[in-house]
C-alpha cells in the first residue's frame, strides 16, 4: 500500500505579507498585494507595478553577516521554511534528519547578486568581482541553507523549470515521503526577480501588464511579476498522525508534461496531459475536482488555454480562481504561494478568488470566483503551473478527512 | 510586387523588410509590403524579436499594446511611421 502524504506546516512570505497568516487574511479578503515597484528605479521599465513583499527589511530575519551571505531568494527560502517547520511542531533530531528530504523550486536563483556584480565589471570597470557570488546565486542555494539550519542529511535538491519550478519540486518531495524514501520533507519555491538587468528582459519579452493583473477578464493586458517564498513540511500519514500533528490537507498525486509544440506559446493539450496525469497518480477523476488554482498569469495567450484544459479535463462546473491576482507571479515560487493557498483553501472552506476582475471573456468561460471569496467546502482541489518551454507541473490536494485513513 | 520594398533606399519599407529578412533568416525578396506575419511565419516569439530590432533601426519605444495589433509588414511601417511623425 501506498502511503499517504500529509502537509503539516505552511511557511509564506510575499506581497501579501511577511506571514502565513496575513497572506490567508488578504487572500480571503481578496485584497491585491500588486503595487509600484520600489526596487527599481522609478521610470527604468516599461511596467510600474510588481508585487514585492512589503517592508521587508533583512536585518529583521538575520544577522549582518548571515544577510550578506544570502541572496534575497535564499532569504526568502529560509523565512518561509522557518514558519513551516514551527508551525508544524517537527523536529529534525539526528535520525530524522538522515531520512528527510529539501526539495526547493527557483527559475532564477541568484541572479540579482550576478546582476549587482556584472553592472560593478562592466560599468565600474572592477577588475575583481565579490567573492560570494558564487554561492549566493547558485539556485539550490535556499534549499543547502535550508539543510543546514535543521540538519536535514538526506536528498536535499533544486528544480529549475521557469515558472513550474515549484510544483516540480513539491510533487518530486510528495512521491519521496509516498514512496517510503524519507520520512518528511521540506518543499516549495522562492524567488527575487526585482533586479533592474532581469526586469529589462521582462520587459523584453511583452507579456507585463502597464498596470494590473486581470486574469480571465476580457480586458486583462498580462502578468505581474511577484516575489517570495512558500515552503511546506510533507510527512507520511501515519508519522504525523502519530506524533499529533496538525493536518492541513493531503498531497495525493502529482503529474507532468512537456508541450515540444512551443518554446512560449501555451498549449491547452499539454497542460490537459499533466492534469490527467496529477488525477491517474491521485486514483481519481477530473469530475472529482471542485476547485482549480489556476496557473492564470492573467496574459491574453495563457487563460483561453488553460481555461480549455480545465474543461476538457475536469467539465464545465469546477470552480477556478487565480490567486496571482493578488500575490502576482512568483516565477520559481508561484507553485508553492499556490500550494499554500489551495491548502489553506481546502482547510477552511473558503476559496479565494480572482481579484481585479472587470468583464467575463467569453474565451474563459468558467466560473473564476470573482474578486469576493467563496464560501464553499471542497474535498479535492487541483493546482496548475505552466512553464515557459512547455514545461507543465500540477498536484492534487485533498482536505484533511477526519475519519482516520483506510 | 513591390519596388517600394526591394528598394534599397532609405525607404521605411525597405529598412523594415531588411530587418525582417535579417531576424527571420529569409531571403528579403521573400518580403512584400502585404505580406502577413503569419506567411512570414513570424510566431509570437519571433515577433518580440523583430520589434527589438525595429525598435533599434528606426530608434523608436514601440508601446505593448500597439505592438500586439501589428499582424502584418503593411501594419508594421504604418506604426514606425505614426511614432516617427510623432518623434519629431
Amino acid at each position: 500500500m501506498m502511503r499517504r502524504v500529509a502537509v503539516t506546516g505552511i511557511g509564506v512570505i510575499s506581497a501579501l505579507g511577511r506571514s502565513r497568516a496575513g497572506f490567508w487574511e488578504a487572500l480571503k479578503g481578496g485584497r491585491c498585494g500588486i503595487g509600484p515597484m520600489t526596487l527599481v528605479p522609478a521610470g527604468s521599465v516599461r511596467f510600474e507595478n510588481g508585487a514585492e513583499v512589503p517592508d521587508y527589511r533583512a536585518a529583521d530575519y538575520f544577522d549582518e553577516k548571515e544577510a550578506a551571505m544570502l541572496d534575497r531568494f535564499a532569504q526568502f527560502a529560509l523565512i518561509a521554511a522557518r514558519e513551516a517547520v514551527a508551525d508544524s511542531g517537527i523536529v529534525f533530531d539526528g535520525a530524522l534528519g538522515e531520512v528527510s528530504a529539501v526539495v526547493t523550486g527557483s527559475c532564477l536563483g541568484g541572479k540579482s547578486t550576478e546582476d549587482e556584480g556584472f553592472r560593478g565589471l562592466y560599468e565600474w570597470k572592477n577588475t575583481r568581482f565579490p567573492p560570494l557570488t558564487i554561492p549566493k546565486a547558485m539556485a539550490n542555494a535556499g534549499a543547502s541553507r535550508i539543510s543546514l539550519e535543521y540538519g536535514i542529511t538526506g536528498p536535499v535538491y533544486t528544480i529549475s523549470t521557469a515558472c513550474s519550478s515549484a510544483n516540480h519540486a513539491i510533487g518530486q518531495a510528495f512521491w519521496m515521503v509516498r514512496s517510503g524514501m524519507v520520512e518528511a520533507a521540506i518543499a516549495g519555491g522562492s524567488e527575487a526577480p526585482f533586479s533592474l538587468g532581469l526586469l529589462k528582459a521582462w520587459e523584453a519579452m511583452r507579456v507585463v501588464s502597464p498596470d494590473t493583473c486581470r486574469p480571465f477578464s476580457r480586458d486583462r493586458r498580462g502578468m505581474i511579476l511577484g516575489e517570495g517564498a512558500a515552503m511546506l513540511v510533507l510527512e507520511h500519514w501515519e508519522r504525523a498522525r502519530a506524533r499529533g500533528a496538525q493536518v492541513y490537507g493531503e498531497i495525493a498525486g502529482f503529474g507532468m508534461s512537456s508541450d515540444a509544440f512551443h518554446l512560449t506559446q501555451p498549449s491547452a493539450a499539454g497542460a490537459a496531459r499533466a492534469m490527467r496525469a496529477a488525477l491517474r497518480d491521485a486514483c481519481i477523476d477530473g469530475r472529482a475536482i471542485g476547485y482549480v488554482n489556476a496557473h492564470g498569469t492573467g496574459t491574453p495567450a495563457n487563460d483561453p488555454a488553460e481555461v480549455e484544459a480545465i474543461r476538457a479535463v475536469c467539465g464545465d462546473r469546477v470552480l477556478v480562481s487565480s490567486t496571482k491576482s493578488m500575490h502576482g507571479h512568483a516565477l520559481g515560487a508561484a507553485g508553492a504561494i499556490e500550494a499554500a493557498a489551495t491548502l489553506l483553501a481546502l482547510k477552511e472552506g473558503v476559496l479565494p478568488p480572482t481579484a481585479n476582475f472587470t468583464e467575463a471573456d467569453p474565451a474563459c468561460d468558467l466560473d473564476v470566483v470573482p474578486n469576493a471569496a467563496r464560501t464553499v467546502a471542497v474535498e479535492w482541489a487541483l493546482s496548475n503551473s505552466f512553464a515557459f518551454g512547455g514545461l507543465n507541473a500540477v498536484l492534487v490536494f485533498r482536505r484533511c478527512q477526519q475519519r482516520e485513513p483506510r | 510586387m513591390s519596388d517600394e520594398l526591394t528598394c534599397p533606399a532609405s525607404g521605411i519599407a525597405g529598412r523594415v523588410a531588411r530587418v525582417i529578412a535579417k531576424t527571420q533568416h529569409i531571403p528579403v525578396e521573400s518580403i512584400t509590403i502585404d505580406s502577413t506575419f503569419e506567411q512570414l511565419k513570424i510566431d509570437s516569439l519571433d515577433g518580440i524579436n523583430l520589434l527589438f530590432a525595429i525598435e533599434g533601426e528606426f530608434d523608436i519605444d514601440i508601446p505593448d499594446e500597439a505592438a500586439r495589433q501589428i499582424r502584418s509588414v503593411r501594419e508594421m511601417v504604418e506604426g514606425i511611421e505614426k511614432l516617427l511623425a510623432a518623434k519629431t
